[in-house]
Parts: structure tokens; sequence; C-alpha cells
């Protein structure tokens, strides 16, 4: 099978490589892609297309084509012509039924051309509408590429890297590599992408060459990212050198898709880079000089070239590939057969000329080349080489289109002269239209083999030239990328409070709470929890609570424009509840805010809210320039909520300062020690319970921790504390609230002071004050011990009236309680509603106020 | 969007170190009418040309600041910090998020 030694060949005879296809153990050398190694071992069908299921083989071997995508080790659509075989590599062809040989699918291209004509999608498959589902799973069976193995799992891990070049030369030909070092005499800072391998561990003096390496555009900025298989580079570039070359294009023809047909760059590469003959009888049909080379190459490795026709200086008006099983056996030219099972054919070379048009280039038909070149390139971006249109020859007119069997215009796709025809024919006139109606270009070689002839074909058809034809918009990624790489690592960052491997030492259930990990609860039992905080003494890490300090002269102004209600007035060492909300009368987020001096405040902020409510306060200070300096301690503070009847004694317990009920009152906020750990203590009660919040530094966060369970706090969750809350009728904003709720809505009409001379979303509130309330949220218990979900359904004489947004099961309460939204209408006290749950409406009560302690004399005790 | 933007204080850095706030907009200052409030809160220019717009350095310095920008080339012409502007006649220049 193989050629005597070949000059330059890439293989390493001393070395076999084994590998698998299907059920056969078969061999290859080093050094062998694996699809010269099918090659070798006889291989000639590499595939089955993607709508016909027509059996394929080798055509460019350069890693354009679909032809040779087959399964590798579990990646589909890997191009064997350009994979490096590998000892043990397990090779399945893909979007077969059968083997290869015989694939029962390709029973579509016996009788499907009638029924599967360009755009049949669109129109043969709508009705009706019911089957959709059994059309759509048929032709997800039967059409497409390969599929992923949904088993796989993680296995391989993708990285991104940002990287900086001086000059990135993409393309590692002749023009590519004297470019990369006529720019590294000019210092370090060159690289050199090149897809093949031949360049790998080349030594280009002060290059670093990025070989099996494939630029996937151009994007602003000179920003290129590079794929590098499990790397994806995204280069930076100072100045861009493309040197893309340009690529052999086939010519339409009748049976132009045989196994066997191939363009002289595949011929090319068998013999002088694997050393293997690729075929016995051949014909050559060339537009150029390279067919024409590549006839001289096949005489020399002694295959018998039967026919060599020149299309520049023979005219023919007809040929015809005619083959078996899929291979090419004859070709007829103007009615001559001649016998053959290798069809070299020639089309000229495209420049490839895409990542320039990305980058912004103008793409212009040459009508000397008979090609298209990219002209006025954007500052930045230089080309070299044969992209330019340089060195090219001028192609002959390609024959025409006659005789029997379909002639391909996109293999890819499998479109056919016909499907461009009846395009055409239905309209779709423009390149651009046809391009997605019929969607040549379209498919994994994104036009590199099929854009010139869809527009000789479109020039011919319509009688126009290919210049008023023009070209598709070119957009990446130019070659196909494995969406892994795309998407690189998984990096979701978590953030941990200081006192989280406590959590974890105690059992505790962790979940995700925005990109905290938090305690969901402690036992199997959160109810046990919230009995600890009603009867005697509970603790709760609340280190994740957004924390800013305000400092300045004009601390006071900033808050009192940036809050509804008024901060000038709070005295130092006092805490008022405030709420933000935008110009447009949205609520954004609630906290507390301390006074802590007269020029300081300590604001803290929900758990998801810290970075956006510093964005938001260092915006609007931006904007109005008070004299005030905003400083986020979120992760240098950590946070515990000491709450239940017994805190007070387990505080005074632990420090020397007087934390009596006349010293330290509801809402006051004082500086301590607690253990010796200074803290900043706030009597607040969101769990409503009497209640200390302390915030120290996080580097204490496990020792305090530690002495308030040694106090016999019991460690309570995000759970427990949401039925506190709950039992409250305490909000939390973004889950009783969203886009569409406001203060009066929401039931915080008391807390806007429209006095004020300004603040942020004050003229909302006033118009909301004027036009008819449209929702209420209100609180509701349920008749039966059911638990509804959020967003359940609330049903009112039939008809959908409201939603729950929170509901959880109360024990002190003794009923299941909820939060909902309600026509105002609907909302007094008592009111009966019913919520679907399931497919029972069960029902509910209106409540106002908490559930429990309505009068809020426990955590002011 | 991968173009480059001139922070004030680092000099310029990829566009992904920022956030974007939108066209500057007129913040009325007195009270306004519910037609002025909602082209306020919710109708934007978006101008294919140059627009003042804001952004803030978010993973770098933190720094808000007015740029000029093409949007149909993302070329900067210019950045600048904010005039304060605390007076409450006349209006304020503001972000696009007020919503």
């Amino acid at each position: 099978m193989r050629l005597p030694p070949q000059p330059g060949e890439l293989i390493d005879r001393s070395e076999t490589v084994s590998f698998r296809l299907g059920e056969h153990e078969l061999e290859g050398y080093r050094g062998d892609t694996i699809g010269s190694a099918l090659f070798a071992n006889g291989r000639r069908v590499f595939s089955r297309s993607f709508k016909y299921h027509r059996p394929r083989g080798l055509l460019c071997c350069s890693g354009h084509c679909p032809n040779c995508m087959m399964t590798v080790d579990g990646v589909p659509n890997v191009r064997v012509c350009v994979e490096p075989l590998r000892e043990g590599a397990v090779v399945t062809p893909q979007n077969v039924l059968g083997r290869l040989d015989m694939d029962f699918l390709s029973v579509v291209d016996k009788v499907g051309g009638p029924f599967t004509p360009v755009g049949f999608y669109y129109r043969t498959m709508i009705r009706p509408r019911r089957l959709w589902p059994l059309y759509e799973k048929f032709l997800r069976r039967v059409a497409g590429l390969g599929r992923l193995d949904e088993h796989a799992g993680h296995s391989r891990r993708y990285d991104v890297e940002h990287r900086r070049a001086r000059v990135l030369v993409v393309g590692g030909g002749q023009a590519g590599r004297a470019a990369a070092l006529a720019a590294a005499t000019a210092g370090p800072g060159v690289v050199l992408v090149d897809e093949g391998s031949r360049l790998e561990g080349a030594d280009l003096a002060g290059v670093e060459v990025l070989a099996r390496a494939r630029a996937l555009g151009i994007w602003e900025g000179n920003l290129v990212p590079v794929d590098c298989g499990t790397v994806l580079y995204r280069f930076r570039a100072e100045r861009i050198v493309v040197a893309t070359g340009a690529t052999e294009q086939p010519l339409v023809f009748p049976g132009n898709d045989l196994a066997g047909v191939m363009l002289p760059d595949g011929v090319h590469r068998l013999i002088r880079d694997f050393s293997l003959r690729p075929g016995s009888r051949a014909v050559v049909i060339s537009a150029d000089e390279h067919g024409l080379t590549a006839a001289e190459e096949l005489r020399e490795a002694g295959v018998a070239v039967r026919r060599v026709v020149d299309l520049r200086e023979t005219n023919v008006r007809g040929i015809e590939a005619q083959g078996k099983g899929g291979q090419v056996r004859r070709v007829v030219l103007d009615g001559d057969a001649v016998d053959c099972d290798l069809l070299v054919v020639s089309g000229g070379r495209q420049p490839a000329y895409a990542l320039l048009a990305e980058a912004g280039a103008h793409v212009e038909y040459d009508p000397e080349l008979g090609v298209f070149v990219p002209t006025e390139l954007p500052a930045g971006i230089e080309a070299v080489g044969s992209v330019t249109g340089e060195g090219l020859e001028r192609v002959a007119a390609a024959p025409a289109y006659g005789g029997q069997g379909k002639c391909f215009v996109c293999i890819c796709e499998d479109v056919t002269t016909k499907d461009v025809k009846r395009a055409i024919a239905e309209g779709f006139d423009s390149i651009e239209l046809a391009k997605r109606y019929t969607t040549v270009t379209m498919g994994p070689c994104q036009g590199k083999l099929c854009q010139l002839s869809s527009v000789r074909l479109y020039a011919r058809e319509r009688g126009v030239s290919q210049a008023e034809i023009g070209t598709t918009t070119a957009r990446p990624p130019w070659a196909p990328v494995e969406l892994g790489l795309l998407a690189g690592r998984h990096l979701e960052p978590t953030r941990r409070t200081s006192i989280h491997f406590r959590h974890e030492e105690l059992g505790a259930r962790m979940m995700w709470a925005g990109p905290w990990k938090r305690p969901h609860s402690y036992g199997e039992k959160p109810e046990d929890e919230v009995r600890a905080v009603h009867e005697s003494l509970g603790v709760i890490d609340v280190s994740t609570l957004g924390k800013l300090l305000v400092e300045g002269p004009e601390a006071a102004d900033l808050l009192e424009r940036l809050y509804p209600n008024r901060f000038s007035d709070l005295r130092p060492g006092r805490i008022r509840y405030g709420v933000l909300t935008s110009d447009g009368g949205r609520i954004m987020d609630d906290g507390t805010i301390a006074r802590l001096a007269d020029d300081l405040y300590y604001v803290t902020t929900t758990s998801t809210g810290s970075d956006a409510v510093t964005a938001w306060f260092e915006w609007w200070n931006a904007v109005w320039g008070y004299d005030a300096e905003i400083v986020n301690v979120t992760g240098a503070l950590a946070a515990v909520n000491l709450a239940g009847p017994r805190s007070r004694d387990a505080l005074q317990r632990l420090t020397e300062t007087d934390v009596s009920a006349e010293e330290l009152r509801y809402l006051d906020a004082t500086e301590i020690e607690v253990a010796g750990v200074p803290c900043l203590a706030l009597r607040i009660g969101f769990v409503g319970e009497l209640g200390y919040e302390l915030h120290f530094p996080s580097a204490a966060g496990e020792y305090l921790w530690d002495r308030l369970l040694a106090e016999g706090a019991r460690p309570f969750g995000l759970e427990p504390q949401r039925v506190l809350r709950l039992e409250k009728g305490h909000i939390i904003v973004g889950q009783d609230t969203d886009s569409e709720s406001n203060l009066l809505s929401a039931g915080m009409s008391w807390l806007p002071k429209l006095d004020k001379d300004d603040f942020v979303g004050k003229w909302a509130v006033e118009h909301f004050q004027e036009r008819d309330e449209r929702e209420r949220l209100v609180g509701f218990t349920m008749e039966e011990d059911v638990v509804p979900p959020e967003g359940a359904q609330i049903v009112i004489e039939g008809l959908p009236a409201g939603r729950v947004t929170s509901a959880r099961r109360s024990q002190q309460v003794g009923a299941v309680i909820g939060l909902a939204w309600l026509g105002p209408d609907r909302a007094e006290a008592g009111a009966r509603f019913e919520i679907r749950v399931d497919r029972r409406l069960l029902g509910a009560r209106v409540t106002h106020g908490a559930f429990y302690d309505q009068a809020g004399e426990r955590m002011r005790a | 969007m991968s173009f480059f933007l001139p922070c004030p204080h680092c000099g310029s850095r990829p566009v992904d170190e920022f956030a974007y706030f939108g066209e500057v907009t007129r913040r009325p200052r007195s009270r306004p009418t519910l037609r002025e409030l909602t082209d306020y809160v919710y109708f934007r220019d978006n101008v294919a040309g140059q627009q003042r717009e804001w952004w803030q350095h978010r993973q770098g310095c933190g720094e808000w600041f007015l740029a000029e920008r093409d949007t149909r080339t993302n070329e900067v012409i210019s950045v600048s910090l904010p005039e304060p502007q605390r007076s409450h006649e006349g209006s304020d220049l503001v972000g696009s998020d007020p919503a």
C-alpha cells in the first residue's frame, strides 16, 4: 500500500500504532493521521453525508471539508484527515444506520430527492402541527452530524488564557513564516499560529510557534481567539499579519461528491506526507496549474494518469463522474468515458479572506483572477501571500453542468445545483437570502469550499456578473470550535464566610445564596432551630450581609438623598431601617443604617445586594459630588445574629459593657467588646425576638462563634430564619418584591418622606399615590396544612387574581402562613381566596401585619 | 464588544473590566409630569453616532467617569471625571438605569 520512503514524509515506519475502527483492529505508523492510517488500510468511504447519507471519502485532506468527520474517543465531528493517530484510539463512523459501506438511511438518497427539496423543513413538515414532535425526532435521527456522548461527563478540561503579542501572524506558509521572521528581528513578542502540524517544534528564530492551532476570528481591539485544542488563547495583538493563503476549490458536476474525487492538495498530502498512493488510475481536470502539478506527482508515485484535461485550453461542455458503491469508477467527458478510481479536480484557488473581512476589510471580485480578493485593510492589520490574491493565476471558466445525478454545490449541507436553481426561481435572488434558505456555506466548512461555487452558479443562473452577486458576510468562528472551549473551565467563585468550616463541622446542609454558601439548617428539623430562637437562644452567621461605611462631612446629605426616609435626624448610636428605590420607583434593596458618629454611617445591605448597592452609592455620589466616602467592608467583617429571649443574658456574660434593656435599647448601635473581640453591636430584630447583630473582624469569626455556642446558643440556618421572618411579615426584597412592586404596594407607605426636597424615587412615589392601586402585598393563612410553592396562582371565582411569593409552616402560629400579591379590592383582612396547588384549589384568608407578636413586644423587650 | 477604553486613572484597559451605565440622561429637578418622568426613566436616545455615557472601572480602580463614544465604531473620543452638580435648579446628568 505504502510507496517507498518519500523525502520529507511525516511517518516513522519503525513504529506502528494500533487503533480501532468499530470492531476492526488496525495499524498505522507514528506520524500518521487517523485519516491517512485508515486510507492505508484500504478504507475509502469515511462518512455519510448530512442529508442524503451518500458515501463520502477524503477530498481536501486539509481539515476543511466535512467528508472525514468521525467520532474519535467519544468526541464527535473530528476531522480525521488532520487528527494525529494515537495508540488505542477508538474511531467510530457517525450519521450512519448500519455500516459505513451499507447505510440503511442512504435510502433517502434514492427516494428522498423529490421529497426533500430545498427548504423542505420549512414547508413539508409543518402540518399537522401536532405531529411536529414526531417529525423533529425523525429528522434529528436521520440528519445531522455526530452525537454527543451524554455520559462522558467532564472528560476534558478547557481553559482560557489571556495573552498579548506584538505581532500575531496567522498562517505558517511561506509568506507567514517570512513575515514572522522579519517581525522578530525588531524584538520579541512575535507569535505564529498555524493549523497544520508541520511547524510543531520548528525553530523559527525569535518566533513563538503555535502549531495545530486555529485563529477563530478577529474582533475589535485586535482580539484574536486561538483554538489550541483544550486551551483558548485570547490574544490581543498590536499588529496582526494574516497569511491564511488560498483554498483550493472543487468543480461542480454530476457525481462530484463520489469517494475518489479529490483536490490536488489532498493528493499532494497523501503522497508527500504519508507516502500513500491515492489511486491506481487517475483522471485530472484542472482550471489552473495546480491540477497539472498533481498529475506530475501522481505519475512519479506510479499512478497511471489516464487523462489530463486543462480547462484553460480544452473546452469541455459536460463532465460526469459515475461510480459504484459510492466510489468513482469512470468519468465521462463530453460523452467520452474514461475508467479511473481517482478523479483530481481543481477549480482554482480562492483567497481565504474570512479573517480579514471580519476585521473590516472589503472584499471585491477580481475579474482578472476570477476570484474574490480583500481590499482596504483596517489599520493594524496586514495581509501577505496568496490571501491577497498575489501569485494566483487566472482560472478557466468552470464547465457547464449536465448529465444525470446530483451536482453538489455544498457538500457539507448536501445542497445541489437543482436546489440553488429552485431557490432562485422562488425569488431568493440575493445571495444573503439564498444562503439562509438553501444553507449553502452554513455547514462545517463555513464556505471554504462552496462560497465561490455558489457565487459562480448564481451569476450564471441570473445572467449577471459575479461582482454583482458579491459575497456573504464573513462571521466568526472561521473554523468549527468545541463548545467546551468557548465556555472555558467551569469557574463559579464561591464566597465562604469566615465561620464556614464551623458550619460544616456541625453537619450543616449548605445551600447557595447568590455567590455565598450558607447553612440551610443544621439538622433534619429546622423547626427545632426555630423553637430555640423563640424559647431560648439561637445564633446565625450573617457575615454575608453587605456592609458599607459612609463617612464624611456630607455623609448625611448623601444618604438623605439616596433613601426615601430621613437619616439626617438620626442620632448617633441609633439605627433605622432603610429601603433603596430607583427613580422608577422599583424597590432595589433594604437594610439597616446605623449612625455611629455625626459624619459616619454603617449601612447593611442584603446578602446579594452589596456590590450593586456600593456601585449605586458611588455612582450617585459621582453625579452629586457630596463630600463623603463609601467603603465596602463586607469581606472584612464577620457578623452573627444572637437572638432569643436569653440573648441579653448570654451577651452580658461575655462583655463588661452594660447591655441591659435601659442601656442598649431596641435600635441602639454601640461599640462593645465581646469575649475580648471589638464588636459593633446592633440591636435589631429581623427574626422577631430580642436579638443583637454583632459585626466584628473576620479573623475572629470562628473564635467568637465558638464562644457564643459555649454560652448555649443553638446555631440556626437560613431556612429557620425564613420561617422566623415570615412570622413577622418581614419581606425579602427580590423574593416578595419584583420590578413591579413599589413602596406603596409593598405596604410601606409610611416610609417615604415626601416633604424632603429630593430623593431617588420621590416622583415615582408621588405618581403612584395618584394612580389607582393595582396590587397589594398581604399576608395569608392556609385553611389546610399544605405549603403552596412560591409563585403558586391565586384564584378567585375561577379567575387568576394574584400569586404567592413566600409560604412556610409555622408551629408558633399553628398554621401555614405566607405572603401574596392580590388585587386591592380582595385584600381586606379576613377575605377568602383560593390557591392552586397541583390540581387542587386550597382555601386561604388574608391577614394584615405580623403573624406573631403583632405589637413587636418580644423584640423590643 | 472587545474594544479598549481609557480609564482616567488607569489608562487604556479592555472593556471587559468596565461596567456600562448607559447614555447620560437629564434628571428633572422639580416635580415632573408623568410623561416627563416616564421619558426620563424609560426612554433613551439610542443614537447611532457620538454619545456621552457613564462607565465605571469596576474591576480596576472603581472610578465612575464619562466617556464620549461613537456607538457605530466604538471609538472613544474622550473621557472625563464628572463635574459635581449639586444645585437643585436645572437638571442632573444621570445614567440609564434609574428604572
